[in-house]
């Protein structure tokens, strides 16, 4: 690094100072409230409140753990947003990778019809009342279908895919005509193998998308028992709600609101958690997808 | 002998269609759930507009409850919230719009200036992550912050400031989205940014440096170029969203108090629609928000095909 700098003119270190002192305070405003909700949960809400975060370890408890993890409605919140989120992504895959590679395919007279059909909808959509209208018709109100099938069909996704396709070399296909493989077999054991990539990115887009969403589930799911993390996770952080089984022990109200507070931060730690770990590790393919989004956006 | 004619072009047309439909009935599997999905949830809400000129009825349902024609359009151009509505919605968006385009271009430069592959990579994978925080948590973190006790609160009065509402009033609330908004994804927002800056020629920069130039200089007059392109188009694109800004974050942010500037479009239409059941009035405000949408993406895919030699979006 610092050879590198050497080359460097000489008059440009009060820059570079100035570029790694802002770099540096960047960093901190990226972190410092992650840290402060992380330290805080770990907190007394009366000290927390007094005082901000307070780093000696030793007055720290996993009170307000024990009492998210005995609070039924986060529980079942949680494990809801798991199987929402990995149903909705694997069927997102496999609805998208098989709309997809048809749309390559040069022998589909009827392609360029539905490329447009499905473009069109990108542009227009029935909006809130209509679509409301047709998930109450097809009776799915109060059930997690309402969240999950609705969002499977997504165009952006498949130009994606198609996308990544149409750069396979096209010599692969045709050499596998020429030994008699039907698109069946091309398309699941050649292509699939192929798509690795570009699955992991879809997948992990609709995974992340369906675990941070709570608009579809706020206007369609009432019944608590079949709520998504994000809803009760609004009750917790925006309407200050106590979760109704910890009313009965705290009495005053200043002792709820205190309770409320307290729920907050450790509500949010165990609900981003599981995001946050992920990314790291899949970092390229979200990159991936982010890049291929911005330049064909 | 000319309808002989016609009928055998006819009949070859189908032909060739049905042997076509026979070689890839196999794409046509592939493609059925996706159509079906299509059909169902994109195309039969679109026949669902109607009910913006219609009164809906529920025991008519949308096909049998009576035409109305511009009702509520009219209703909703003379109601006395229609101008702040639209200035709402528009400055809200318009503030979200200039953030978000200059600040990913100065973090990329910034983030580009670092030497050591390991310390750039560490950068950007910490200001990647609030990006996949929910908006639910985003929201509440902000009112565990910005709250009248909360941390930047006690600063400001430790200070011997007053404290400031910025949850609890009209003034703070834009400030409030667009700046959380800069925290969330500005980092993410660079990463194309930080591709383009990847693609610039080594020797270009070194060759500049044995010359003298400065790294402003640097920057100015090779880096910017480079990242120029893609900021346009972007910036092209965004102006065509300026009507469609989302729902979620704000609708999580009003309070009582700060609809003043709070309430826009979306939010109204949400209200109207299913809080207060005014369906057709609701799809009536929708339809127009669209249209806007609609007529400004028109107009930007027109410029960007001017600037792009032809190719569209």
């Amino acid at each position: 690094m610092w050879k590198k700098i050497k080359n460097t003119p000489s008059g440009d270190y009060p820059a570079y100072i100035i570029i790694y002192g802002l770099l540096i305070a960047i960093v901190i405003l990226t972190l410092y409230p992650l840290f402060y909700v992380f330290v805080g949960s770990f907190m007394d809400p009366y000290e927390l409140l007094r005082n901000g975060i307070n780093l000696d370890v030793s007055t720290w408890s996993l009170d307000s753990y024990s009492k998210i993890f005995s609070n039924s409605d986060i529980v079942v919140g949680f494990k809801n947003s798991m199987i929402y989120s990995f149903t909705f992504a694997t069927l997102s895959v496999i609805i998208t990778l098989l709309f997809a590679y048809p749309l390559t395919q040069k022998e589909l007279k009827s392609r360029k019809v539905i490329n447009y059909a499905m473009i069109i909808t990108m542009f227009l959509g029935g909006g809130l009342i209509p679509t409301y209208l047709l998930i109450r018709n097809l009776g799915m109100l109060n059930s997690p279908l309402a969240i999950i099938i609705p969002g499977l069909f997504n165009v952006w996704n498949i130009i994606l895919v198609r996308t990544f396709i149409k750069g396979i070399p096209a010599d692969l296909q045709e050499s596998a005509k020429i030994d008699g493989a039907s698109h069946f077999i091309y398309f699941f054991k050649v292509l699939l193998p192929l798509c690795v990539p570009i699955i992991a990115v879809i997948f992990l887009y609709s995974f992340v998308g369906m675990w941070n969403s709570y608009f579809d589930a706020m206007i369609y799911i009432d019944d608590r028992s079949l709520q998504p993390l994000q809803l009760v996770l609004r009750r917790i952080l925006i309407q200050n709600e106590v979760p109704p089984g910890m009313i009965a022990e705290q009495q005053a109200a200043n002792q709820l609101a205190m309770l409320a507070e307290q729920l907050k931060y450790a509500s949010i730690v165990v609900s981003s958690i599981p995001l946050l770990i992920m990314y790291p590790f899949f970092q390229k393919y979200f990159e991936k997808g982010a890049m291929v989004g911005s330049i064909k956006g | 002998m000319k309808r002989f004619l016609k009928e055998v072009v006819i009949n070859n047309r189908i032909n060739q269609f049905s042997k076509n439909f026979r070689e890839n009935y196999q794409l046509y599997i592939m493609l059925l759930p996706g159509l079906i999905l299509l059909f169902v949830f994109k195309y039969i809400p679109l026949y669902g507009i109607t009910l913006a000129f219609k009164e809906y009825n529920p025991m008519l349902g949308i096909l049998g409850s009576p035409w109305v024609g511009l009702k509520y359009f009219q209703q909703f151009f003379e109601s006395p919230d229609f101008w702040q509505l639209m200035q709402n919605t528009i400055i809200l968006s318009a503030m979200a719009l200039v953030a978000g385009f200059i600040a990913p271009i100065i973090l990329a430069l910034l983030i580009n200036q670092v030497r050591s592959v390991g310390l750039k990579k560490n950068i950007q994978l910490i200001v990647y992550a609030p990006n996949f925080i929910s908006v639910v948590i985003v929201v509440g973190m902000l009112f565990i912050f910005l709250s009248p006790v909360g941390p930047v609160n006690s600063l400001i009065t430790s200070k011997g400031f007053k404290e400031i509402p910025f949850m609890t009033s009209a003034e703070y609330f834009r400030d409030v989205y667009v700046w959380s908004g800069v925290w969330q994804v500005t980092g993410w927002g660079s990463i194309i940014y930080l591709a383009a800056l990847s693609n610039v020629n080594e020797e270009l920069i070194e060759a500049a440096k044995l010359d003298g130039a400065s790294l402003l200089q640097r920057i100015r007059y090779i880096e910017l170029p480079t990242i120029k392109p893609i900021a346009v188009i972007l910036l092209i694109l965004s102006a065509g969203s300026l009507m469609s800004i989302g729902f979620e974050k704000v609708y999580l942010m009003q309070t009582s108090l700060n609809m003043a500037t709070s309430e826009i479009l979306p939010t109204y239409i949400y209200k109207q629609g299913l809080l207060m059941n005014n369906y057709s009035y609701s799809t009536a405000i929708g339809l127009f928000n669209s249209a806007i949408n609609l007529v400004l993406l028109i107009g930007v895919n027109m410029v960007v095909k001017k600037l792009n030699e032809g190719e569209g979006l």
